[in-house]
């Protein structure tokens, strides 16, 4: 029997989109003195809503008001109190749940599936989580009495923009330190909603600070001789350019940069499992994930079976409106991702790989892509090296475990990878081999607060989440960190 | 394991492999436990993740047309009297009197002794008749017994023969004595369709599941059943998925399609509809078919035809107005 889902959007009313937005500077929505930006939603590729940016003069004001909140207020203030607005902030995140997931499909062109289950229960979790350390940062093995660092200024990436900013507004506050945060120039609008909850938890003026804008308003942030702490989630290309501004300065850095995470399926892994685990890590969020699975190293015994099996299950993916709750893979980001995937596909197939794609029907209207895979690619073409961030997966085979990680390490990104099989033994031999910051067993993109993040080489340093996340935003070269 | 003539339905030309699996005790032994594992998390993460699809206005309606034409209406107590099975059958028959257009269910399903009373009732209905048999629910006596049991509603007329597999035997590794059981049964059913249920809340573990599923069908399982409904847990979505995929693997290594049913659990229309998904996600859509998928349950009718009158009315009407059997 043919049997059609019909449409079941979620209304976008519930996000009640404004026409304009303004930064978040010392507690007040202000016009910015930026150029105005339309933001689009990816999904129908029309202007969604404008946001007033910032420059440097309005950058100066949002780094002051840092220091005076931190110096005045925040760094003052006990760790207990700290912690109630952390956990009022995640309540209210809680409790706006439908409206921030809404906000965030509109805006990133992710479905409504992932921004309602996954995207904004992970972010009031980050807070939950940091909140509960404000009051127990002595407990951390940074000594008797670790203390902030400063102002941090914090740039995040546009592909999970209100959860990357939970991820760096979360354990800054948590430690003590303020913040001037900029999202990335296409996704300003989820965290503008989250300065509405900031505002609303009555948290005091300065500590945090929201600036939108392009690249040139990152850079001026991060060069800003008032910031103490730079934290950078996004391009290789441009966490290299921040280290360089910033060598010498003393300042703190951590960098959350690219990745190429190779997925390893032995012969004797759950299959059927590890199908579903490769599509999860290379779908999800329409690949557009640093820590996506985008190398399938499979074993040559069962790689036919294999990738026809996980063909077969890429047919069944729904493509299509990010708003309908029952698509799995939405829209690109923006044009621009859009060509930059495209462009990388046409070198895949100019260097001798064969693309597969699944048929489904793609949307006339909005940034859309079919679920891709080349297959018979070798680790010297352009798409087994570089990182295509788009719903595209380079499979390649291996023979023995060492070949396994030989291959998996062979690039200049160590932020993630994945291993399957129903052996413990070599899950775990496979673990301690490979040079990743990130290693899922028999699953993938799994997070949770108290689980450090980061990668190795290219893929960055520091850590996010965990206590370990918590060290980036404290001093931990005082004396008394030694027993 | 001894030599016993296989029916020649069961034995429809199977691939080479296949052949051989079922050879002999420790070929049988061997080709169960190489299939792939199942991993639990993974697999109840799916189940989990399909469950939450929103299936609204015209699909839900063909949702609930469907999964109505596909229960197995049952009554298996020890209570059941030829009164009870009339008063079921009239119900398989016309779900909604207020809506005669209500498709049937696809059979009502009774012990071995009240079959004659099912078939003399619903004669030409288009509802079938299935019978409980083997021993049911523990499986517990010999295959004389269980033959004897499968002979008195085979004789009855029943359309449909649902056995229970010897769990003991397959917990003990003596897969070759759950085999030959199938078998057995399935050479004395005649023209009625097998189904096999695993017991699944017994088997425990999702590797367990997949081993019997493929058992059942090497066996000559027509369809493989989760449970008797006499054990809890009954039928799951994460164990459903399992045999799905067994007979998803199984079409595509045979050519043959093969039935599922999962028994007991399934209280609402909401369940039943989180299960077609499954079946149209996992298995494909040609599972979408009372031939090929099944719902073992009583309550689960009602709670459909409720539904489909607040689709068809735009508002719920009270349980009193849905004829209780």
């Amino acid at each position: 029997m043919k049997w059609e889902y019909s449409a079941a959007p979620e209304s976008s009313a519930i996000a009640d989109i404004k026409d304009r937005y303004m930064p978040f500077i010392d507690g007040a929505f202000k016009e910015g003195s930026g150029e105005d930006r339309d933001t689009i939603n990816p999904g129908t590729g029309n202007r969604l809503s404008t946001v007033s940016t910032v420059d440097a003069a309005d950058i100066d004001r949002a780094v002051k008001a840092a220091r005076r909140a931190y110096e005045n207020v925040w760094s003052e203030m006990p760790g207990a109190e700290r912690g109630k607005y952390l956990f009022r902030i995640a309540r209210l995140i809680a409790e706006r749940s439908r409206e921030l997931a809404v906000v965030e499909t509109l805006d990133n062109g992710k479905p409504i599936k992932e921004t309602r289950d996954f995207d904004v229960p992970a972010t009031a979790q980050y807070f939950f989580y940091h909140a509960g350390w404000a009051d127990k940062l002595q407990h951390l093995g940074l000594g008797p009495a670790p203390r902030p660092l400063g102002v941090a200024g914090q740039v995040i990436p546009w592909n999970f923009p209100l959860l990357m900013a939970a991820w760096k507004i979360a354990p800054a506050l948590a430690a003590g330190n303020t913040v001037v945060i900029k999202p990335a120039e296409t996704t300003p609008l989820s965290i503008l909603v989250l300065a509405e909850i900031i505002a609303d938890a009555d948290l005091p003026p300065g500590v945090v600070n929201i600036v939108a804008g392009a690249g040139d308003v990152g850079s001026a942030l991060v060069n800003h001789p008032g910031i103490d702490k730079v934290a950078f989630t996004g391009s290789t290309a441009v966490g290299r350019r921040i280290q360089r501004e910033l060598a010498g300065t003393g300042r703190k850095i951590t960098l959350e940069l690219g990745g190429k995470g190779a997925n390893i399926v032995f012969e004797d892994a759950a299959q059927d499992q590890a199908v579903e685990g490769i599509i999860n890590g290379i779908f999800f969020n329409q690949g557009q994930v640093c820590c996506a699975g985008s190398r399938l190293l499979v074993q040559e015994s069962i790689a036919e079976e294999f990738i026809e099996r996980l063909k077969q299950r890429i047919e069944t993916l729904r493509v299509g409106d990010p708003m309908d709750k029952n698509t799995d893979v939405g829209a690109i980001n923006s044009e621009a991702q859009l060509g930059r995937i495209t462009a990388l596909m046409k070198a895949g197939i100019a260097e001798g790989a064969d693309l597969w794609s699944s048929s489904c029907p793609l949307p006339k209207n909005g940034f859309y892509l079919s679920p891709s895979i080349f297959t018979n690619a070798t680790p010297s073409m352009r798409i087994a090296r570089e990182e295509i961030f788009g719903p595209v997966l380079t499979t390649m085979t291996f023979r023995t475990p060492d070949e396994a990680v030989t291959k998996a390490n062979n690039s200049p990104y160590g932020l993630s990878a994945g291993v399957w099989t129903e052996k413990g033994s070599r899950a775990m031999g496979m673990a301690s081999a490979l040079r990743a910051g990130v290693i899922w067993d028999n699953t993938f993109n799994r997070f949770d607060p108290a689980a450090s993040f980061g990668g190795y080489k290219e893929s960055g340093f520091g850590r996010e989440g965990g206590p370990a996340g918590l060290a980036a935003y404290l001093d931990t070269d005082d004396e008394a960190v030694m027993p | 394991m001894t030599t016993r003539e296989i029916s020649p339905r069961a034995a429809a030309p199977l691939p080479a492999h296949l052949v051989d699996a079922t050879a002999d005790e420790s070929s049988l032994r061997r080709f169960l436990r190489g299939l792939p594992g199942v991993d639990p998390v993974g697999i109840e993460q799916r189940a989990a993740g399909l469950a939450t699809r929103s299936i609204k206005r015209e699909s839900k309606l063909a949702a609930i047309d469907l999964a109505i034409s596909m229960v197995d209406l049952t009554t298996l107590e020890g209570a059941d009297t030829p009164g009870k099975v009339r008063n079921l059958a009239r119900k398989a028959m016309l779900p909604d009197p207020d809506y005669p257009e209500t498709p049937h269910t696809a059979a009502i399903c009774v012990y071995p002794d009240m079959v004659p009373t099912a078939v003399a009732e619903l004669k030409g209905s288009g509802v079938k008749v299935a019978s409980v048999a083997t021993a049911f629910p523990a499986g517990r006596s010999s295959l004389d017994v269980k033959l004897a049991d499968t002979k008195i509603a085979v004789d009855g007329g029943t359309d449909e023969i649902d056995m229970v597999i010897d769990r003991g035997a397959f917990l003990a590794g003596r897969y070759g004595t759950v085999f030959e059981q199938i078998v057995a049964i399935k050479q004395s059913c005649g023209d009625a369709r097998l189904k096999v249920i695993l017991e699944t809340g017994e088997l425990a573990t999702y590797d367990n599941v997949r081993r019997a599923s493929w058992l059942g069908l090497l066996a000559g399982a027509d369809f493989i059943k989760t449970s008797t409904g006499k054990i809890s847990p009954a039928a799951t979505l994460p164990v459903v998925h399992v045999m799905l995929q067994a007979v998803k693997d199984w079409k595509a290594e045979t050519g043959t399609q093969r039935a599922v049913k999962p028994a007991g659990g399934i209280r609402t229309a909401k369940d039943a509809i989180r299960y077609l998904v499954a079946v149209h996600e996992v298995a494909g859509p040609e599972w979408l078919d009372p031939y090929y998928f099944r719902f073992g349950a009583s309550s689960v009718l009602n709670d459909l035809i409720m539904q489909r009158r607040a689709q068809l009315d735009g508002h719920y009407s009270g349980a009193d107005y849905v004829t209780v059997d």
